[in-house]
């Protein structure tokens, strides 16, 4: 039960929605980390997704570039938090706001800790 | 009367093909539902200890859905008389489960037992032009344990 290979890389950054990490004690609360992405559709993928409109159903476009945009919001907040030294964030928000027409903001956020 | 007629089979085309999209949906929903019927989801876990758990993960399922020709002109007629708009009811519907199952599917793949602490989100990407289409993203997020 203690060896637990893939965590105990100081690398590895863990992430929950939890307000602790299962299994392991918070050593050092680092504060509020965040990270955020503003995507503009584009123009081949709003021709489809226009066509998409009329028929309705998933827009597979967008999914996959909003799923992108998000991560690459987690990868700006993951860096922030190893900056602080953290190797784990906890109580993980997402939200999504469109800014102006065709444009969105994907912002994520948590807490920074260190974890034993 | 050119005009009108191309109004005519867009509601059409987005009758008929909107409800085989939104029919072949739900029953692809209702198999994948009952294939990951084993994995508890709760959204309790913030504050309550979950002494049992020994690894967790984030797990994200997302999914942009989109309404068709004839729920939008629909929904338009709707928005004179109010009440109930019961074509968008089943589309955000929709969504809210694709994402839920994206995200167990994902935590079934890693070996998770349960997903704690869930968060249901859903935001409005207004389209370009602002003509009354609506798609939405809803988003599904917990932590899965092991």
């Amino acid at each position: 039960m203690n060896d637990r290979p893939a965590l105990t890389r100081s690398n590895r950054m863990l992430l929950t929605t939890l307000e602790g990490v299962p299994g392991r004690k918070i050593v050092k609360h680092l504060g509020l980390v965040q990270g955020s992405t503003v995507r503009a559709k584009n123009i081949g993928r709003d021709i489809t997704a226009g066509l998409k409109n009329i028929v309705g159903g998933e827009l597979k476009g967008y999914t996959e570039l909003l799923q992108e945009a998000r991560q690459e919001a987690t990868q700006r907040m993951m860096q922030e938090a190893s900056k602080l030294g953290a190797n784990a964030v906890i109580n993980i928000r997402f939200a999504t706001s469109s800014l102006t027409q065709g444009a969105a903001e994907l912002f994520v956020y948590g807490t920074a800790v260190q974890i034993d | 009367m050119d005009a009108f007629g191309i109004f005519l089979i867009l509601l059409a085309i987005g009758f008929f093909a909107g409800s085989y999209v939104e029919k072949k949906h739900l029953e692809d929903l209702h198999d994948r539902e009952y294939r990951t019927r084993q994995l508890k989801v709760v959204n309790i876990g913030a504050k309550t200890r979950i002494p049992e758990a020994d690894r967790a993960k984030l797990f994200v399922g997302s999914v942009v859905v989109s309404s068709d020709y004839f729920k939008t002109f629909v929904a338009g007629w709707m928005n004179i008389f109010g009440g109930r708009i019961s074509v968008f009811e089943s589309l955000v519907d929709r969504g809210r489960r694709e994402a839920m199952l994206r995200m167990k599917e994902d935590a079934m793949k890693w070996g998770a037992r349960q997903i704690v602490n869930v968060r249901l989100e859903t935001a409005e990407l207004s389209g370009r032009n602002n003509s009354g289409v609506v798609s939405i993203e809803v988003i599904a997020y917990g932590t899965g344990v092991q």
